[in-house]
C-alpha cells in the first residue's frame, strides 16, 4: 500500500521545497516504513469517511420530509454512529497492535547509548573493545538493527529521527530502549521532540547510515585518539586548553578531558556543529565561537566575541584538523 | 419581585444575579480568548519565515506557553461555566442558581486569577515551560522562573473557581428544576451540564494535587519528581493527564450540548434518539477517564498498557459517533432553514469530524510514535478544539444573542465572519498536518530554511490572519451599538425550551412564574404555556416578604419540596475572592506572612458570607406559592441544597486526596520497597492514637447532632469537639516527625508529610466548622428543627474521617503487608 514516492515528493516537495531528510515518509528505516504502511490507508480512509459524512449532512439538510420518519433516523444513528465507527476503530486497533509487535521483535546487532543533555546529544557505541565516545552525530550500519539506549540526566528530551522511525522520550531516572533498522544510506535529520527548555528548538543531530564495512572502519577510526596532525598544531592546541575549552570538551590524546560538553576528538569528521545546527566549515566554526549565543540562544557555551583574529585562525585550524 | 433588582451605579459590581454574573463571565472569558488569540498571531508571525527574529527565544517560549494555558484554562473551560450560568436557570424555569453568591465568587476568582496569570507576560515573567509543565524542567526554579509559580498557583486558584461552579451547576440541575420536569424530561443541555460538571469534579482535583506536589518541590525542595531522590517525573504526567484528557471532553461535550439545544429550533424537529444522546454523553465521560495514557505513548511504557489505552482511546469514537449521528438524523427528519447559527454548526461538523479522524489515527500507538509532539498533533488538536468548541460557541453566540441583549445580530456580517473563519481556519491548520509529516516538532521558536518547512508555515500564517479577521467581524457585530434597532421578538427562533418564555425587555428575576412541566419541549408541546407563565398565573409569581425565593424540587421526579431563599447582592463575595486571590498571589512571591494575613481576611469574609446568607430562620414555616401549592421555607439534611453542595464538594475533595494516595502507590510500584530500605515508617501505635482522637472529635459532633433537642448538650459537644481534633493532628504530625522523616530527602518522606499536611489542613477546616456551628447554636440561628449547618458539618467530618482512616491504613498498615520495613 505504499504510494509511488515521486507522487508524494511532487505533492509536498513542490509545496515546501523539501529534501525529506526529516520526513516520516522518506522510508529510510524499516520502522518508519512500517508506520508509513499505516499512513496511506489511514489517509485514504479518513478522506472517504469525511466526504461521506459531509455529503450525508448536505442531503439531510436539503431533504424536506413529508411526515416525521424517526425510524429512518434511528437506523442512521445505529449504522452511521454506532456500527461504522466500531468497525473502523476495531480495524485500526488491530493493525496498530500488529505493527507494534512487528516493531518490537527485532534482535539487535549493535548497542548505542544516547544520553540527552541540554541541548546536545552524547553518543556512546558499545564495541567488544570497549566504549567509543562521540556526540551529536549517530552513525548506523545499513540493514542492521541497532538498539538505542536512551537516557537523560537533566530534563525530559525525546529522540526523533523521523526518516528512520518513531520517537521515544528520554526521562531522568529511566532507560528507554528503541530499535532502528536503516534501509537507505544517507544523512538523515534528527531532533529533540519534547520541549526541554531554552534551546529546545535548536537541539538537533544527524543520523548517518553507512554500508556495514564503511561503518566498521569508521568506528575503528572514531575510537582512536585525535589525529596526530592536529596534535602537532601546538599553538591551536594550547589556545584550546588556555581559553577554557578543555573544561567542558574532551579531545582524546590531549589534556582536554571535560565531560560537560560534546566530545570533540573527531569533530572535523562530523557533518555539522552546534548539535546539528550548522554545516561544518571554517566560516561556521568561527561564527559559532564568536557568536555562540546569537546562533543558539540559551546555549550553555559562552561566546568568545573578543578573541583576537589570529587566535581565532589558530583555534579554528586546530578544530578543523580533528578528523 | 423588586428583590431581584441588582444595585445601580458602581455598586452594580456587587450584584449576584445569574443574568449579570453570566454576562460578565462570558465577556471576561472572551477577553482572555482575544488575548490568547493575539498570542497565537505572534506565534504565527514568528514562524512565517525561517530564522525569524521577530520574537526572541525567551519571549516565544512564554508566548506559546501562555497561549495554550489561557485558551484552555481561561477560555475553553470558563466559557462552559459562563454559558451555563447565563442560560441554565432560565432553561429550568428557575429564578437563579441555588448559590448566587458562589457564582459571583467563582467569577471574581476567575477574573482575578486570569489577569494575574496573563498579566505576567507584561513583566517578562510569564510561564515558559509549555502548558503541561513537565518536571524536571518545571520543578527546577533555576530553569523556569517565577512564571511557573504563577502558573501553578494562579491556575490552582482558578481551578477552585471552576470546581465551585461545577458544584453549583450540579445542584442546580438536580434540585432547581421546575415541578414536573422529571429527569427524563430534562432538556439535553441540562444532561450535558450535569455530566460535564461531574467530570470537572473528578478531573480537576488530581491536577490540584499535582500542582500542590510540584509547588512544594519548587518552593521547599520536597522530593516528588526528582529521580535522584526516589521521585519520578512521570508521576506528574499521570496526574496531569488524568486531568488533561477528561478536560478535552469537558470542553467538547458542552458544545455538543449547545448544538443539541439549538438544533431542534433551527430544524423544527425534536432531537432523534434523545436517550441515545444522554447515554453516549455519559459513556464518553466514563471512557475519558480511562485514556489519559495516550498522551504518554512515547514515554516507554510496556506494550500491554499501550495496547489497553490505545483500545480505550479508539473506543471513545463510538459514543461520539452516536451523538453526531443523532444530530444528523435530527437534521434529516427536520425542515432546517439556513441561518448563521446553523452555518456555524455545519462548520463545527466539518472541522470536528476531520479532527476526530486524525484522532483515531494518533490513538494507534505506532502512528503516534511519529505524530506525537509534531505539528501533526498541533493540527489535530486545533481541529478537535476549534471544531468541537469554538464553532459551536460562535453558533450559540448568534443564537442566544437576542436572549441576552434583546437585539439581533446581522445576518450578512454573520455569513462574512463564518466564511472568513472557516476558510482561515483550514488554510492555517490543514497544512500543519504536512508540516508535521515533514518532521517539524511543536514548540520551536525558529527553524532553519534547509528544513524545508517554510512554504507550509507561511501558508499557515496567512490563514491565521484570515481567521483573525473573521473573528474580528463577529466581535464587531456583537459589540457595535444597536440602539436604533427595535427589540427582538421574545422567541425569534420558535424555540421549544423554557428560556424563551421571557419578558422583553429582559427582567432580573428570570421566569415570571414557575410552571409545571410535562414534556421535553414545553413551548411546543404545552400550548399556551408561555402566556400563562408571562401572566404570572403559575407558582411563585411574587414574594410577600420581598425575598429572593425559588422552588427546590427532588432529584428524580421534580416534586416540589420547599422554597429556598437565596441571598441578594453583597461585597463580601468580592472580598472573599480578592483575599483568596491574595493568598495565592502572595505565596507565589514567597511573602508568607502577608499570605497568612490574607488568609485570615478570607476566613473572616467567608464566615461573614455564611453568617449573613439566606439560610437563617424563616419568618413563617411555609410559603403559599399560588394555585394551592404550599411549601416549607426551610430544609436541612439531605433535602437541602447546602447538604448536596457539601456532599459534592467532598467528592471532589476526596478525588484530590485519591491523587495523593495514587502518588504513594505509584512510588511503591516504582521502588518495590517503599518506604525505602533504611527508613522506618511512623510508629503504628502513634498513628492509631492520632486517628482515634480524630474519630473522637467526629463522635462528639455526631452526638451534638443527635442531641439538638437538648441545647446545652449540643452546645457543649460543639465547643469541646475541636480539642481531640487538634490533639489528633498534633499526634499524627509528631509520628512523622519522630520517625525522622525529612521531605527533602526522599519521595517517601515527602509523600508521608504531604498526606499528613493534607489531613491537618482538613482538620483545621473542620475545627472552624465546629466552632461555626457552636456560634450558630449560641446565637439561636439553629435549633432542633433548623439544623442545616450542623448536619453539613457532620457530613464534612464523615468524609474527613474516611480520609484519615485511609491515610492511617496507607502509612501505618500498608508497609506491614507490602514488605516495606527493612
Amino acid at each position: 500500500m505504499r504510494m509511488p514516492k515521486h507522487i508524494w515528493l511532487a505533492l509536498v516537495g513542490g509545496l515546501a521545497g523539501c529534501d525529506g531528510r526529516h520526513s516520516w515518509l522518506a522510508g529510510a528505516g524499516a520502522e518508519a516504513r512500517l508506520i508509513e504502511d499505516l499512513f496511506w490507508p489511514f489517509l485514504i480512509g479518513a478522506v472517504a469517511i469525511w466526504t461521506a459524512v459531509m455529503v450525508f449532512a448536505v442531503i439531510a439538510f436539503r431533504r424536506r420530509p413529508k411526515g416525521s420518519d424517526e425510524r429512518i433516523g434511528r437506523a442512521i444513528i445505529l449504522w452511521g454512529g454506532g456500527v461504522l465507527p466500531a468497525v473502523v476503530v476495531a480495524a485500526l486497533l488491530i493493525t496498530g497492535l500488529l505493527t507494534l509487535r512487528a516493531m518490537a521483535s527485532r534482535p539487535s546487532a549493535l548497542t548505542v547509548h544516547v544520553d540527552a543533555e541540554q541541548w546536545w546529544w552524547r553518543v556512546i557505541y558499545e564495541t567488544p573493545d570497549g566504549k567509543v565516545f562521540s556526540a551529536n552525530e549517530i552513525r548506523l550500519p545499513l540493514g542492521k538493527t541497532t538498539l538505542l539506549m536512551l537516557t537523560s540526566d537533566d530534563v525530559i528530551h525525546s529522540f526523533w529521527a523521523p526518516a528512520l522511525g518513531g520517537k521515544l522520550d528520554m526521562i531522568p531516572g529511566r532507560t528507554n530502549r528503541m530499535t532502528l533498522t536503516p534501509v537507505r544510506t544517507g544523512r538523515w535529520g534528527g531532533l529533540c521532540a519534547e520541549f526541554c527548555g531554552a534551546a529546545h528548538a535548536q537541539m538537533r543531530f544527524e543520523v548517518v547510515v553507512m554500508e556495514p564495512d564503511a561503518f566498521r572502519d569508521w568506528l575503528v577510526a572514531e575510537s582512536e585518539p585525535a589525529a596526530p596532525s592536529a596534535l602537532r598544531m601546538e599553538r591551536g592546541l594550547s589556545l584550546f586548553l588556555d581559553e577554557g575549552c578543555a573544561a567542558c570538551h574532551t579531545v582524546r590524546g590531549t589534556q582536554a578531558n571535560g565531560r560537560v560538553g560534546p566530545d570533540l576528538t573527531h569533530l572535523a569528521a562530523r557533518g555539522r556543529i552546534g548539535a546539528g545546527l550548522l554545516a561544518l566549515s571554517d566560516a561556521n566554526l568561527r561564527r559559532w565561537i564568536t557568536h555562540t549565543t546569537d546562533v543558539k540562544p540559551g546555549v550553555r557555551m559562552p561566546s568568545y566575541p573578543a578573541m583576537p583574529p589570529d587566535d581565532l585562525d589558530q583555534i579554528t585550524q586546530f578544530l578543523m584538523a580533528l578528523e | 419581585m423588586a428583590a431581584w433588582q441588582p444595585p445601580a451605579g458602581w455598586r452594580r459590581i456587587s450584584a449576584v444575579n445569574n443574568s449579570l454574573i453570566g454576562k460578565w463571565y462570558l465577556l471576561t472569558a472572551f477577553a482572555f480568548f482575544g488575548f490568547a488569540g493575539v498570542l497565537a498571531l505572534l506565534i504565527r508571525t514568528q514562524l512565517a519565515v525561517p530564522d525569524n527574529d521577530f520574537l526572541s527565544m525567551r519571549f516565544y517560549n512564554q508566548v506559546f506557553t501562555l497561549h495554550g494555558t489561557a485558551m484552555m484554562f481561561l477560555f475553553a473551560i470558563p466559557i462552559f461555566e459562563a454559558v451555563a450560568i447565563l442560560i441554565l436557570p432560565e432553561m429550568l424555569g428557575a429564578r437563579d442558581l441555588p448559590f448566587p453568591r458562589l457564582s459571583a465568587f467563582g467569577f471574581w476568582c476567575f477574573a482575578i486569577g486570569g489577569v494575574f496569570v496573563c498579566g505576567s507576560i507584561l513583566f517578562d515573567a510569564a510561564p515558559d515551560g509549555g502548558w503541561f509543565m513537565y518536571p524536571p524542567l518545571s520543578s527546577d526554579p533555576g530553569q523556569t522562573g517565577i512564571g511557573t509559580d504563577i502558573w501553578l498557583l494562579g491556575l490552582s486558584f482558578i481551578e477552585v473557581a471552576s470546581i465551585a461552579a461545577a458544584i453549583e451547576l450540579i445542584v442546580g440541575v438536580l434540585k432547581c428544576r421546575p415541578p414536573g420536569m422529571r429527569i427524563n424530561l430534562m432538556p439535553l443541555y441540562c444532561w450535558y451540564v450535569l455530566v460535564v460538571a461531574g467530570m470537572i469534579l473528578f478531573a480537576f482535583p488530581p491536577l490540584i494535587a499535582g500542582d500542590l506536589l510540584l509547588e512544594m518541590e519548587r518552593a521547599f525542595g520536597w522530593a516528588f519528581f526528582d529521580a535522584d531522590r526516589g521521585g519520578d517525573p512521570l508521576l506528574w504526567q499521570h496526574l496531569f493527564w488524568i486531568f488533561g484528557h477528561p478536560e478535552v471532553y469537558i470542553i467538547f461535550l458542552p458544545s455538543i450540548a449547545l448544538i443539541a439545544t439549538m438544533l431542534p429550533a433551527l430544524s423544527r424537529a425534536p432531537v432523534v434518539g434523545h436517550s441515545w444522546v444522554v447515554l453516549s454523553a455519559i459513556g464518553v465521560a466514563f471512557l475519558s477517564f480511562g485514556l489519559w495514557v495516550h498522551h504518554m505513548f512515547t514515554t516507554g511504557l510496556p506494550d500491554i498498557s499501550l495496547g489497553f489505552f490505545s483500545a480505550a482511546s479508539e473506543a471513545v469514537a463510538i459514543p461520539t459517533g452516536i451523538q453526531i449521528f443523532c444530530l444528523l438524523a435530527t437534521l434529516l427528519v427536520g425542515r432546517a432553514k439556513l441561518s448563521v447559527p446553523l452555518l456555524f454548526a455545519g462548520g463545527a461538523l466539518a472541522v470536528f469530524v476531520f479532527g476526530g479522524l486524525t484522532g483515531v489515527m494518533v490513538a494507534v500507538v505506532p502512528f503516534d510514535y511519529q505524530a506525537h509532539d509534531s505539528y501533526f498533533v498541533v493540527a489535530h488538536l486545533h481541529y478537535t478544539l476549534i471544531g468541537g468548541m469554538l464553532f459551536p460557541v460562535f453558533a450559540a453566540v448568534c443564537y442566544w444573542y437576542p436572549f441576552v441583549t434583546d437585539r439581533v445580530l446581522s445576518e450578512r456580517l454573520g455569513r462574512w465572519s463564518f466564511w472568513l473563519i472557516f476558510a482561515g481556519f483550514n488554510i492555517t491548520f490543514l497544512p500543519m498536518h504536512w508540516t508535521g509529516i515533514l518532521g517539524m516538532p511543536r514548540r520551536v521558536w525558529t527553524y532553519a530554511e534547509e528544513m524545508g518547512w517554510h512554504g507550509l508555515n507561511l501558508t499557515s500564517t496567512i490563514g491565521s490572519y484570515i481567521l483573525a479577521a473573521g473573528i474580528a467581524v463577529l466581535a464587531f457585530d456583537v459589540l457595535r451599538p444597536k440602539g436604533r434597532q427595535s427589540p427582538a421578538p421574545a422567541d425569534p427562533w420558535g424555540a421549544p425550551t423554557l428560556e424563551w418564555a421571557r419578558e422583553v425587555p429582559r427582567r432580573p428575576w428570570g421566569i415570571r412564574s414557575v410552571p409545571v412541566i410535562s414534556s421535553r419541549y414545553p413551548l411546543w408541546q404545552q400550548p399556551g404555556l408561555a402566556n400563562e407563565v408571562l401572566r404570572g398565573e403559575w407558582f411563585l409569581s411574587d414574594s410577600p416578604d420581598a425575598d429572593r425565593e425559588m422552588i427546590v424540587t427532588d432529584i428524580l421526579d421534580a416534586r416540589p419540596m420547599f422554597v429556598q431563599r437565596v441571598p441578594g447582592p453583597g461585597f463580601v463575595t468580592i472580598l472573599a475572592a480578592a483575599s483568596l486571590g491574595a493568598v495565592f498571589i502572595l505565596a507565589t512571591f514567597h511573602l508568607w506572612l502577608a499570605a497568612v494575613l490574607a488568609g485570615a481576611v478570607f476566613l473572616v469574609a467567608t464566615l461573614r458570607w455564611l453568617w449573613t446568607g439566606a439560610g437563617g430562620l424563616p419568618s413563617a414555616p411555609t410559603r403559599d406559592c399560588g394555585r394551592g401549592l404550599v411549601l416549607p421555607l426551610y430544609a436541612s439534611g439531605n433535602g437541602s441544597v447546602g447538604w448536596w453542595a457539601m456532599f459534592i464538594t467532598m467528592i471532589g475533595d476526596s478525588t484530590a486526596f485519591a491523587g495523593l494516595v495514587f502518588a504513594y502507590v505509584f512510588f511503591w510500584t516504582l521502588h518495590g520497597s517503599f518506604p525505602p530500605p533504611g527508613t522506618a515508617p511512623p510508629a503504628a501505635v502513634t498513628l492509631w492514637l492520632g486517628t482515634a482522637l480524630l474519630a473522637g472529635s467526629w463522635g462528639m459532633l455526631v452526638a451534638a447532632s443527635a442531641a439538638m433537642s437538648r441545647r446545652v448538650v449540643a452546645l457543649c459537644c460543639c465547643a469541646l469537639a475541636p480539642l481531640p481534633a487538634g490533639a489528633g493532628v498534633a499526634v499524627l504530625a509528631g509520628a512523622a516527625w519522630s520517625a525522622g522523616l525529612d521531605p527533602t530527602r526522599h519521595a517517601y518522606d515527602a509523600t508521608v508529610w504531604v498526606l499528613t499536611l493534607w489531613i491537618g489542613a482538613h482538620v483545621a477546616g473542620g475545627i472552624v466548622m465546629q466552632l461555626y456551628s457552636w456560634a450558630r447554636l449560641l446565637a439561636r440561628h439553629m435549633d432542633a428543627d433548623h439544623d442545616a449547618e450542623l448536619r453539613n458539618t457532620v457530613l464534612y467530618w464523615n468524609f474527613l474521617i474516611v480520609q484519615a482512616a485511609a491515610t492511617f491504613a496507607l502509612i501505618g498498615l500498608f508497609p506491614l503487608v507490602s514488605g516495606g520495613v527493612p
